[in-house]
Protein backbone atom coordinates (compact mmCIF):
# COMPACT_ATOMS: atom_id res chain seq x y z
CA UNK A 1 0.00 0.00 0.00
CA UNK A 2 3.20 2.30 0.50
CA UNK A 3 3.62 2.79 -2.94
CA UNK A 4 0.01 3.56 -3.79
CA UNK A 5 0.84 6.08 -1.15
CA UNK A 6 3.31 7.58 -3.03
CA UNK A 7 1.68 7.91 -6.05
CA UNK A 8 -1.33 10.05 -4.80
CA UNK A 9 0.98 12.30 -3.19
CA UNK A 10 3.41 12.46 -6.27
CA UNK A 11 0.21 13.33 -8.36
CA UNK A 12 -1.15 15.52 -6.04
CA UNK A 13 2.55 17.98 -5.50
CA UNK A 14 2.69 18.20 -9.42
CA UNK A 15 -0.26 19.44 -9.92
CA UNK A 16 0.72 21.70 -7.09
CA UNK A 17 3.67 22.61 -8.95
CA UNK A 18 1.48 22.98 -12.49
CA UNK A 19 -0.99 24.88 -11.21
CA UNK A 20 2.50 27.14 -9.20
CA UNK A 21 3.68 27.82 -12.57
CA UNK A 22 0.46 28.69 -14.25
CA UNK A 23 -0.22 31.37 -11.62
CA UNK A 24 3.10 33.30 -12.37
CA UNK A 25 2.53 32.57 -16.05
CA UNK A 26 -0.78 34.01 -16.06
CA UNK A 27 0.65 37.41 -14.53
CA UNK A 28 4.06 38.26 -15.10
CA UNK A 29 4.59 37.28 -11.50
CA UNK A 30 2.17 39.72 -10.12
CA UNK A 31 -0.53 38.36 -7.72
CA UNK A 32 -3.36 36.32 -9.27
CA UNK A 33 -5.04 36.15 -6.15
CA UNK A 34 -5.99 39.75 -7.02
CA UNK A 35 -6.69 42.38 -9.13
CA UNK A 36 -4.71 44.79 -7.38
CA UNK A 37 -2.61 47.16 -9.77
CA UNK A 38 -3.99 46.72 -12.56
CA UNK A 39 -6.37 48.49 -14.64
CA UNK A 40 -9.63 47.08 -15.54
CA UNK A 41 -12.09 48.30 -18.75
CA UNK A 42 -14.61 46.86 -20.56
CA UNK A 43 -14.90 48.20 -24.35
CA UNK A 44 -17.57 47.58 -26.74
CA UNK A 45 -17.16 44.53 -29.01
CA UNK A 46 -16.60 46.56 -32.19
CA UNK A 47 -13.52 48.45 -30.58
CA UNK A 48 -12.23 44.71 -29.64
CA UNK A 49 -12.56 42.86 -33.36
CA UNK A 50 -10.78 45.66 -35.44
CA UNK A 51 -7.89 44.79 -33.19
CA UNK A 52 -7.29 48.23 -31.94
CA UNK A 53 -7.38 47.85 -28.02
CA UNK A 54 -4.70 44.64 -28.34
CA UNK A 55 -2.30 47.40 -30.25
CA UNK A 56 -3.07 49.90 -27.77
CA UNK A 57 -2.91 47.59 -25.03
CA UNK A 58 0.93 46.60 -25.75
CA UNK A 59 1.81 49.93 -26.04
CA UNK A 60 -0.01 51.61 -22.55
CA UNK A 61 1.52 49.02 -21.12
CA UNK A 62 4.90 49.37 -22.28
CA UNK A 63 4.81 53.36 -21.99
CA UNK A 64 2.49 53.20 -18.56
CA UNK A 65 3.65 50.31 -16.67
CA UNK A 66 0.57 49.41 -15.79
CA UNK A 67 -1.32 46.21 -16.38
CA UNK A 68 -4.38 47.00 -18.66
CA UNK A 69 -7.22 44.16 -18.52
CA UNK A 70 -9.44 44.58 -21.07
CA UNK A 71 -13.42 42.69 -20.98
CA UNK A 72 -14.66 42.34 -24.74
CA UNK A 73 -18.67 43.43 -23.93
CA UNK A 74 -21.34 44.95 -25.80
CA UNK A 75 -22.60 48.83 -24.30
CA UNK A 76 -24.95 47.18 -22.39
CA UNK A 77 -23.09 44.85 -20.23
CA UNK A 78 -20.00 47.27 -19.96
CA UNK A 79 -22.18 49.80 -18.51
CA UNK A 80 -23.72 47.25 -15.97
CA UNK A 81 -19.83 45.52 -15.42
CA UNK A 82 -19.77 49.50 -14.51
CA UNK A 83 -22.03 50.04 -12.63
CA UNK A 84 -21.46 47.18 -10.40
CA UNK A 85 -17.48 48.41 -9.57
CA UNK A 86 -16.25 45.40 -11.28
CA UNK A 87 -14.21 47.98 -14.46
CA UNK A 88 -13.11 51.04 -13.47
CA UNK A 89 -13.62 52.71 -16.91
CA UNK A 90 -15.47 51.61 -20.01
CA UNK A 91 -15.38 52.30 -23.76
CA UNK A 92 -18.48 52.53 -25.80
CA UNK A 93 -20.96 54.11 -28.24
CA UNK A 94 -24.13 54.62 -27.30
CA UNK A 95 -24.55 58.82 -26.42
CA UNK A 96 -27.87 59.00 -25.21
CA UNK A 97 -27.12 55.86 -22.95
CA UNK A 98 -23.50 57.00 -21.69
CA UNK A 99 -25.16 60.41 -21.01
CA UNK A 100 -27.79 58.83 -18.53
CA UNK A 101 -24.59 56.85 -17.08
CA UNK A 102 -23.43 59.89 -16.39
CA UNK A 103 -26.15 61.60 -15.17
CA UNK A 104 -27.04 58.92 -12.60
CA UNK A 105 -23.63 59.32 -11.53
CA UNK A 106 -21.73 56.22 -12.53
CA UNK A 107 -19.25 57.92 -14.80
CA UNK A 108 -17.06 60.90 -14.35
CA UNK A 109 -16.86 62.54 -17.73
CA UNK A 110 -17.90 61.67 -21.36
CA UNK A 111 -14.58 61.81 -23.55
CA UNK A 112 -14.80 60.86 -26.96
CA UNK A 113 -11.93 60.03 -28.60
CA UNK A 114 -12.52 58.66 -32.26
CA UNK A 115 -15.59 58.25 -34.62
CA UNK A 116 -16.48 56.48 -37.71
CA UNK A 117 -19.62 55.56 -39.11
CA UNK A 118 -22.11 52.81 -39.04
CA UNK A 119 -22.70 50.97 -42.42
CA UNK A 120 -26.26 48.49 -43.49
CA UNK A 121 -24.25 45.63 -45.18
CA UNK A 122 -25.61 42.75 -46.96
CA UNK A 123 -24.86 40.28 -49.50
CA UNK A 124 -23.34 41.76 -53.24
CA UNK A 125 -27.00 41.09 -55.19
CA UNK A 126 -29.30 43.59 -52.81
CA UNK A 127 -32.41 41.52 -52.81
CA UNK A 128 -34.37 43.64 -51.19
CA UNK A 129 -32.84 46.40 -53.52
CA UNK A 130 -32.02 49.22 -51.18
CA UNK A 131 -28.95 50.15 -52.81
CA UNK A 132 -28.82 54.51 -52.84
CA UNK A 133 -31.61 54.41 -50.21
CA UNK A 134 -31.29 56.46 -47.03
CA UNK A 135 -31.09 54.48 -43.89
CA UNK A 136 -34.35 55.72 -42.51
CA UNK A 137 -35.81 54.33 -45.97
CA UNK A 138 -33.80 51.26 -46.10
CA UNK A 139 -35.02 49.89 -42.97
CA UNK A 140 -38.81 50.49 -43.99
CA UNK A 141 -38.27 48.15 -47.58
CA UNK A 142 -36.37 45.49 -45.34
CA UNK A 143 -39.49 45.42 -43.16
CA UNK A 144 -41.99 45.76 -45.79
CA UNK A 145 -40.26 43.13 -47.88
CA UNK A 146 -39.11 41.05 -45.06
CA UNK A 147 -35.54 40.39 -46.08
CA UNK A 148 -33.75 38.56 -43.70
CA UNK A 149 -31.60 40.70 -41.28
CA UNK A 150 -29.57 40.39 -38.14
CA UNK A 151 -29.67 42.42 -35.16
CA UNK A 152 -27.26 42.32 -32.77
CA UNK A 153 -30.22 41.95 -29.86
CA UNK A 154 -27.87 42.45 -26.97
CA UNK A 155 -27.81 46.13 -26.17
CA UNK A 156 -25.04 46.94 -27.33
CA UNK A 157 -24.38 50.43 -29.11
CA UNK A 158 -24.65 49.07 -32.08
CA UNK A 159 -28.03 47.47 -31.49
CA UNK A 160 -29.03 50.88 -29.16
CA UNK A 161 -28.35 52.80 -33.15
CA UNK A 162 -30.29 50.18 -34.83
CA UNK A 163 -33.13 50.80 -32.83
CA UNK A 164 -32.86 54.51 -33.21
CA UNK A 165 -32.80 54.00 -36.88
CA UNK A 166 -36.15 52.02 -36.59
CA UNK A 167 -37.64 54.68 -34.65
CA UNK A 168 -36.56 57.65 -37.13
CA UNK A 169 -37.95 55.22 -39.87
CA UNK A 170 -41.38 55.46 -37.92
CA UNK A 171 -41.65 51.89 -36.30
CA UNK A 172 -42.01 50.92 -33.08
CA UNK A 173 -39.74 48.49 -32.38
CA UNK A 174 -41.46 45.86 -30.33
CA UNK A 175 -43.41 45.86 -33.22
CA UNK A 176 -40.49 45.11 -35.91
CA UNK A 177 -38.95 42.60 -33.51
CA UNK A 178 -42.25 40.44 -33.67
CA UNK A 179 -42.81 41.26 -37.45
CA UNK A 180 -41.83 37.95 -38.13
CA UNK A 181 -38.63 34.90 -38.97
CA UNK A 182 -37.21 37.93 -41.14
CA UNK A 183 -36.13 39.28 -38.19
CA UNK A 184 -32.92 37.42 -36.11
CA UNK A 185 -31.66 38.24 -33.11
CA UNK A 186 -28.01 37.17 -32.54
CA UNK A 187 -27.23 38.08 -29.25
CA UNK A 188 -23.31 37.87 -30.24
CA UNK A 189 -20.66 40.49 -30.80
CA UNK A 190 -20.17 42.56 -33.64
CA UNK A 191 -17.48 40.35 -35.48
CA UNK A 192 -19.98 36.99 -34.89
CA UNK A 193 -23.06 38.77 -35.99
CA UNK A 194 -21.81 39.83 -39.56
CA UNK A 195 -20.26 35.82 -39.79
CA UNK A 196 -23.80 34.95 -39.29
CA UNK A 197 -25.10 37.34 -41.49
CA UNK A 198 -22.98 35.80 -44.43
CA UNK A 199 -24.01 32.60 -43.52
CA UNK A 200 -28.14 33.40 -43.50
CA UNK A 201 -27.18 35.26 -47.06
CA UNK A 202 -28.81 38.84 -44.44
CA UNK A 203 -28.20 42.24 -43.83
CA UNK A 204 -27.01 43.90 -40.45
CA UNK A 205 -26.11 47.33 -39.30
CA UNK A 206 -22.15 47.22 -37.93
CA UNK A 207 -19.48 49.54 -37.50
CA UNK A 208 -17.36 50.66 -40.61
CA UNK A 209 -13.62 49.29 -38.71
CA UNK A 210 -14.99 45.90 -37.79
CA UNK A 211 -16.81 45.42 -41.33
CA UNK A 212 -13.77 46.28 -42.60
CA UNK A 213 -11.76 43.77 -40.64
CA UNK A 214 -14.16 40.90 -41.75
CA UNK A 215 -15.09 41.60 -45.34
CA UNK A 216 -12.67 39.77 -47.18
CA UNK A 217 -14.17 36.30 -44.81
CA UNK A 218 -17.55 37.42 -45.13
CA UNK A 219 -17.94 38.31 -48.53
CA UNK A 220 -20.60 40.64 -47.43
CA UNK A 221 -20.50 44.57 -49.08
CA UNK A 222 -21.46 47.86 -48.04
CA UNK A 223 -25.58 48.83 -48.98
CA UNK A 224 -26.23 51.87 -47.78
CA UNK A 225 -23.02 54.11 -46.00
CA UNK A 226 -24.71 57.51 -46.05
CA UNK A 227 -27.17 59.69 -43.52
CA UNK A 228 -25.99 61.64 -40.70
CA UNK A 229 -27.83 59.28 -38.77
CA UNK A 230 -25.00 56.65 -39.20
CA UNK A 231 -22.13 58.50 -37.05
CA UNK A 232 -21.06 56.52 -34.44
CA UNK A 233 -18.94 58.25 -32.28
CA UNK A 234 -16.98 56.00 -29.49
CA UNK A 235 -15.87 57.10 -25.77
CA UNK A 236 -14.44 56.43 -22.98
CA UNK A 237 -15.67 56.93 -19.56
CA UNK A 238 -13.97 56.51 -15.83
CA UNK A 239 -15.82 55.12 -13.23
CA UNK A 240 -16.66 57.63 -10.37
CA UNK A 241 -15.45 56.35 -7.47
CA UNK A 242 -17.70 58.44 -5.04
CA UNK A 243 -20.95 56.20 -6.55
CA UNK A 244 -18.85 53.23 -7.25
CA UNK A 245 -16.76 51.91 -4.21
CA UNK A 246 -12.95 50.82 -5.12
CA UNK A 247 -12.78 52.33 -9.09
CA UNK A 248 -9.72 53.52 -9.90
CA UNK A 249 -9.48 56.83 -11.31
CA UNK A 250 -6.55 57.83 -11.15
CA UNK A 251 -5.28 55.12 -13.40
CA UNK A 252 -8.76 55.54 -15.63
CA UNK A 253 -7.30 59.31 -16.00
CA UNK A 254 -3.44 58.07 -16.91
CA UNK A 255 -5.48 56.07 -20.35
CA UNK A 256 -7.75 58.98 -21.13
CA UNK A 257 -4.53 60.87 -20.99
CA UNK A 258 -2.96 58.44 -23.12
CA UNK A 259 -5.63 58.16 -25.71
CA UNK A 260 -6.31 61.81 -26.12
CA UNK A 261 -2.89 62.27 -26.41
CA UNK A 262 -0.79 63.50 -30.10
CA UNK A 263 1.00 60.37 -30.44
CA UNK A 264 -2.03 57.56 -29.95
CA UNK A 265 -4.35 60.35 -31.94
CA UNK A 266 -1.97 59.40 -34.65
CA UNK A 267 -1.93 56.10 -33.84
CA UNK A 268 -5.89 55.78 -33.97
CA UNK A 269 -5.78 57.86 -37.84
CA UNK A 270 -3.16 55.43 -39.30
CA UNK A 271 -4.64 51.90 -37.68
CA UNK A 272 -5.85 49.95 -40.21
CA UNK A 273 -4.74 51.81 -43.00
CA UNK A 274 -1.80 49.19 -44.11
CA UNK A 275 -4.34 45.97 -44.15
CA UNK A 276 -7.56 48.29 -45.07
CA UNK A 277 -6.27 50.83 -47.55
CA UNK A 278 -8.28 53.23 -45.17
CA UNK A 279 -8.53 54.51 -41.50
CA UNK A 280 -10.93 52.70 -39.66
CA UNK A 281 -11.41 55.61 -37.39
CA UNK A 282 -10.81 59.09 -37.39
CA UNK A 283 -9.46 60.27 -33.68
CA UNK A 284 -11.49 63.00 -32.17
CA UNK A 285 -9.41 64.16 -29.05
CA UNK A 286 -12.06 64.83 -26.58
CA UNK A 287 -14.15 66.59 -28.67
CA UNK A 288 -17.82 65.73 -30.16
CA UNK A 289 -17.60 65.13 -33.51
CA UNK A 290 -20.38 67.19 -35.59
CA UNK A 291 -20.90 65.40 -39.32
CA UNK B 1 -11.53 18.07 -44.27
CA UNK B 2 -8.29 20.24 -45.21
CA UNK B 3 -8.92 22.54 -42.46
CA UNK B 4 -9.23 20.37 -39.84
CA UNK B 5 -5.86 18.85 -41.23
CA UNK B 6 -4.57 22.50 -40.97
CA UNK B 7 -5.50 22.76 -37.59
CA UNK B 8 -3.71 19.65 -36.58
CA UNK B 9 -0.55 20.79 -38.20
CA UNK B 10 -1.24 23.88 -36.58
CA UNK B 11 -1.79 22.62 -33.24
CA UNK B 12 1.95 20.05 -33.31
CA UNK B 13 3.58 23.75 -34.83
CA UNK B 14 2.37 25.48 -31.47
CA UNK B 15 3.33 22.83 -29.69
CA UNK B 16 6.70 21.66 -30.62
CA UNK B 17 7.88 25.83 -30.44
CA UNK B 18 6.39 26.54 -27.92
CA UNK B 19 4.27 29.17 -28.74
CA UNK B 20 4.64 31.61 -25.78
CA UNK B 21 1.07 32.70 -25.98
CA UNK B 22 -0.22 29.33 -26.38
CA UNK B 23 1.97 27.52 -23.82
CA UNK B 24 0.73 30.44 -21.35
CA UNK B 25 -2.68 29.81 -21.97
CA UNK B 26 -2.67 26.09 -21.72
CA UNK B 27 -0.90 26.04 -19.03
CA UNK B 28 -3.39 28.42 -16.97
CA UNK B 29 -6.00 26.24 -18.55
CA UNK B 30 -4.47 23.51 -16.56
CA UNK B 31 -3.89 24.95 -13.80
CA UNK B 32 -7.36 26.37 -13.23
CA UNK B 33 -8.78 23.05 -13.95
CA UNK B 34 -5.98 20.96 -11.84
CA UNK B 35 -6.67 23.20 -9.15
CA UNK B 36 -10.79 22.85 -9.07
CA UNK B 37 -9.83 19.23 -9.31
CA UNK B 38 -8.18 18.84 -6.27
CA UNK B 39 -10.04 21.06 -4.53
CA UNK B 40 -13.11 19.51 -5.41
CA UNK B 41 -11.52 15.71 -4.50
CA UNK B 42 -10.76 17.04 -1.01
CA UNK B 43 -14.68 18.04 -0.64
CA UNK B 44 -16.27 15.25 -2.30
CA UNK B 45 -14.03 12.20 -0.79
CA UNK B 46 -14.82 12.51 3.04
CA UNK B 47 -18.36 13.90 2.06
CA UNK B 48 -19.46 11.66 -0.44
CA UNK B 49 -18.42 8.30 2.29
CA UNK B 50 -20.03 10.58 4.74
CA UNK B 51 -23.05 10.43 3.19
CA UNK B 52 -22.56 7.09 2.11
CA UNK B 53 -22.14 5.46 5.72
CA UNK B 54 -24.87 7.37 7.29
CA UNK B 55 -28.27 6.61 6.95
CA UNK B 56 -30.87 9.42 7.41
CA UNK B 57 -34.23 10.59 6.08
CA UNK B 58 -33.95 12.47 3.05
CA UNK B 59 -30.96 11.03 2.09
CA UNK B 60 -32.48 9.84 -1.40
CA UNK B 61 -34.21 13.14 -1.96
CA UNK B 62 -30.68 14.69 -1.21
CA UNK B 63 -28.62 11.97 -4.15
CA UNK B 64 -31.57 12.98 -6.45
CA UNK B 65 -30.40 16.51 -6.02
CA UNK B 66 -26.77 16.17 -6.41
CA UNK B 67 -27.43 14.29 -9.24
CA UNK B 68 -29.53 16.99 -10.63
CA UNK B 69 -26.94 19.37 -10.47
CA UNK B 70 -24.93 17.25 -13.06
CA UNK B 71 -26.97 19.12 -15.64
CA UNK B 72 -26.29 22.39 -14.11
CA UNK B 73 -25.70 24.44 -17.11
CA UNK B 74 -22.12 26.11 -16.84
CA UNK B 75 -23.59 29.29 -17.59
CA UNK B 76 -26.06 29.50 -14.45
CA UNK B 77 -23.12 29.00 -12.38
CA UNK B 78 -21.33 31.13 -13.73
CA UNK B 79 -23.99 33.86 -13.49
CA UNK B 80 -24.38 32.89 -9.69
CA UNK B 81 -20.98 33.49 -9.12
CA UNK B 82 -20.43 36.80 -10.75
CA UNK B 83 -23.61 37.52 -8.71
CA UNK B 84 -21.82 36.80 -5.51
CA UNK B 85 -18.17 37.91 -6.06
CA UNK B 86 -19.56 41.36 -8.55
CA UNK B 87 -18.35 44.59 -6.26
CA UNK B 88 -21.77 45.14 -5.60
CA UNK B 89 -22.25 41.69 -4.76
CA UNK B 90 -21.77 40.17 -0.95
CA UNK B 91 -18.39 39.16 -1.64
CA UNK B 92 -17.55 41.71 -3.39
CA UNK B 93 -14.89 43.17 -1.39
CA UNK B 94 -12.85 40.18 -1.91
CA UNK B 95 -12.03 41.38 -4.98
CA UNK B 96 -12.42 38.72 -7.02
CA UNK B 97 -14.07 39.29 -9.66
CA UNK B 98 -12.24 38.63 -13.18
CA UNK B 99 -9.38 37.00 -11.51
CA UNK B 100 -8.27 33.39 -11.78
CA UNK B 101 -9.13 32.72 -8.63
CA UNK B 102 -12.47 32.97 -8.89
CA UNK B 103 -12.94 30.91 -12.09
CA UNK B 104 -11.30 27.94 -9.42
CA UNK B 105 -14.32 28.94 -7.27
CA UNK B 106 -16.52 28.82 -9.84
CA UNK B 107 -15.50 25.61 -11.44
CA UNK B 108 -15.01 23.82 -7.89
CA UNK B 109 -18.62 24.60 -7.31
CA UNK B 110 -19.61 23.36 -11.01
CA UNK B 111 -17.36 19.62 -10.95
CA UNK B 112 -18.17 18.91 -7.10
CA UNK B 113 -22.08 17.68 -7.56
CA UNK B 114 -20.82 15.54 -10.57
CA UNK B 115 -17.65 14.24 -8.46
CA UNK B 116 -19.61 14.15 -5.28
CA UNK B 117 -22.89 11.64 -7.14
CA UNK B 118 -19.93 9.68 -8.50
CA UNK B 119 -18.21 9.02 -5.76
CA UNK B 120 -21.53 8.06 -3.93
CA UNK B 121 -22.61 5.40 -6.39
CA UNK B 122 -19.39 4.26 -6.61
CA UNK B 123 -19.42 3.50 -3.10
CA UNK B 124 -22.79 2.06 -2.97
CA UNK B 125 -21.72 -0.44 -6.05
CA UNK B 126 -19.62 -1.84 -3.16
CA UNK B 127 -20.47 -5.08 -1.94
CA UNK B 128 -22.29 -4.28 1.28
CA UNK B 129 -20.21 -6.63 3.45
CA UNK B 130 -17.12 -4.48 2.82
CA UNK B 131 -17.97 -1.97 5.18
CA UNK B 132 -19.62 -4.72 7.32
CA UNK B 133 -16.64 -6.53 7.66
CA UNK B 134 -14.44 -3.44 8.51
CA UNK B 135 -16.73 -2.45 11.39
CA UNK B 136 -16.83 -5.88 12.70
CA UNK B 137 -12.99 -6.32 13.01
CA UNK B 138 -13.47 -2.78 14.74
CA UNK B 139 -12.26 0.12 12.39
CA UNK B 140 -13.54 3.60 13.03
CA UNK B 141 -16.10 5.05 10.53
CA UNK B 142 -13.15 6.47 9.21
CA UNK B 143 -11.40 3.39 8.52
CA UNK B 144 -13.94 2.19 7.21
CA UNK B 145 -14.43 5.46 4.55
CA UNK B 146 -10.86 4.78 3.67
CA UNK B 147 -10.98 1.41 3.14
CA UNK B 148 -14.57 1.39 1.14
CA UNK B 149 -12.80 4.40 -1.12
CA UNK B 150 -9.95 1.84 -2.14
CA UNK B 151 -11.67 -0.88 -2.74
CA UNK B 152 -14.12 1.30 -5.18
CA UNK B 153 -11.18 3.11 -6.71
CA UNK B 154 -11.53 2.80 -10.13
CA UNK B 155 -14.81 3.86 -9.37
CA UNK B 156 -13.36 6.94 -7.67
CA UNK B 157 -10.85 7.42 -9.92
CA UNK B 158 -13.50 7.59 -12.79
CA UNK B 159 -15.06 10.51 -10.99
CA UNK B 160 -12.07 11.93 -10.60
CA UNK B 161 -11.60 12.07 -14.74
CA UNK B 162 -15.14 13.24 -14.77
CA UNK B 163 -15.06 16.36 -12.91
CA UNK B 164 -11.59 17.03 -14.41
CA UNK B 165 -13.28 16.69 -17.98
CA UNK B 166 -16.00 18.44 -16.98
CA UNK B 167 -13.85 21.92 -15.02
CA UNK B 168 -11.49 22.11 -18.20
CA UNK B 169 -14.09 21.62 -21.53
CA UNK B 170 -16.66 24.30 -19.86
CA UNK B 171 -16.81 28.03 -21.44
CA UNK B 172 -19.80 29.93 -19.96
CA UNK B 173 -18.35 30.24 -16.66
CA UNK B 174 -14.95 31.08 -17.88
CA UNK B 175 -16.09 33.34 -19.69
CA UNK B 176 -18.84 35.00 -17.32
CA UNK B 177 -16.01 35.20 -14.19
CA UNK B 178 -13.04 35.38 -15.89
CA UNK B 179 -14.05 37.85 -18.98
CA UNK B 180 -11.52 36.37 -21.27
CA UNK B 181 -8.50 38.56 -20.28
CA UNK B 182 -5.65 38.11 -22.51
CA UNK B 183 -2.85 37.41 -20.32
CA UNK B 184 -4.48 36.62 -17.28
CA UNK B 185 -8.20 34.94 -17.35
CA UNK B 186 -7.76 33.75 -20.99
CA UNK B 187 -7.80 29.56 -21.21
CA UNK B 188 -8.19 27.75 -23.95
CA UNK B 189 -12.11 27.14 -24.38
CA UNK B 190 -12.39 30.96 -24.17
CA UNK B 191 -9.50 31.76 -26.51
CA UNK B 192 -11.02 28.79 -28.75
CA UNK B 193 -14.39 30.98 -29.10
CA UNK B 194 -13.01 34.43 -29.20
CA UNK B 195 -10.60 33.13 -32.24
CA UNK B 196 -13.40 31.04 -33.73
CA UNK B 197 -15.48 34.80 -33.09
CA UNK B 198 -12.54 36.64 -35.06
CA UNK B 199 -12.83 34.02 -38.00
CA UNK B 200 -9.61 32.01 -37.47
CA UNK B 201 -11.27 28.83 -37.60
CA UNK B 202 -7.24 27.31 -37.59
CA UNK B 203 -6.11 28.51 -34.65
CA UNK B 204 -9.22 27.58 -33.00
CA UNK B 205 -8.66 24.32 -34.31
CA UNK B 206 -5.44 23.97 -32.74
CA UNK B 207 -6.07 25.50 -29.77
CA UNK B 208 -8.64 22.68 -29.49
CA UNK B 209 -6.71 20.39 -30.49
CA UNK B 210 -3.81 21.04 -27.35
CA UNK B 211 -6.90 20.17 -24.86
CA UNK B 212 -7.82 17.41 -26.33
CA UNK B 213 -4.11 16.11 -25.95
CA UNK B 214 -4.05 17.47 -22.39
CA UNK B 215 -7.19 15.73 -21.35
CA UNK B 216 -5.57 12.75 -22.47
CA UNK B 217 -2.19 13.13 -20.93
CA UNK B 218 -4.35 13.57 -17.82
CA UNK B 219 -6.55 10.52 -18.41
CA UNK B 220 -3.71 8.52 -19.16
CA UNK B 221 -1.47 9.52 -15.98
CA UNK B 222 -4.68 8.63 -13.78
CA UNK B 223 -5.41 5.34 -15.66
CA UNK B 224 -2.10 4.19 -14.56
CA UNK B 225 -3.18 5.01 -11.05
CA UNK B 226 -6.08 3.10 -11.51
CA UNK B 227 -3.84 -0.05 -12.29
CA UNK B 228 -0.80 0.35 -9.85
CA UNK B 229 -3.57 1.21 -7.22
CA UNK B 230 -5.49 -2.41 -8.46
CA UNK B 231 -1.75 -4.57 -8.45
CA UNK B 232 -0.77 -3.05 -5.61
CA UNK B 233 -3.88 -3.73 -3.55
CA UNK B 234 -3.85 -7.74 -4.69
Amino acid sequence: MKNVKTILLSLLLSAAVIAGVAGCGSSDGSSIIQAQDRLRIATTTSLYDTGLWNALEDRFEQEQGIRLDILYAGTGIALEYGRRGDVDAVAVHAKATEEQFIADGYGIERVPFAYNYFVIVGPESDPAGIKGLSPEDAFKKLYETQTAFISRGDESGTHTKEKAIWKAAGFDYEAVTDSGAWYVEAGKGMGPTLQMAAEMEAYTLSDIGTFLAYKAETGLVTIVDSGSILLNVYSFIAINPDKVEGADAEKAQILVDFLVSDEIQQFIEDYGKADYGTSLFTPCAGNEPTS
Amino acid sequence: MSELWQGILRALELLVTFDPEVMAVTFRSLGISVTACIISALVCLPLGSLIHFTSFRGKHLLVSIIQTFYSLPTVLVGLLVFILFSRAGPFGDLGLMFTPTLMVIGQALLVIPLMLGLIISALASLDKTVADTAFSLGASRFQAGILALKEARYAVVTAVIMGFGRAISEVGLAMMVGGNIRGFTRILTTAISLETSKGDIELSLALGFILLIISLVINVVLGRLQQVRSSAAH
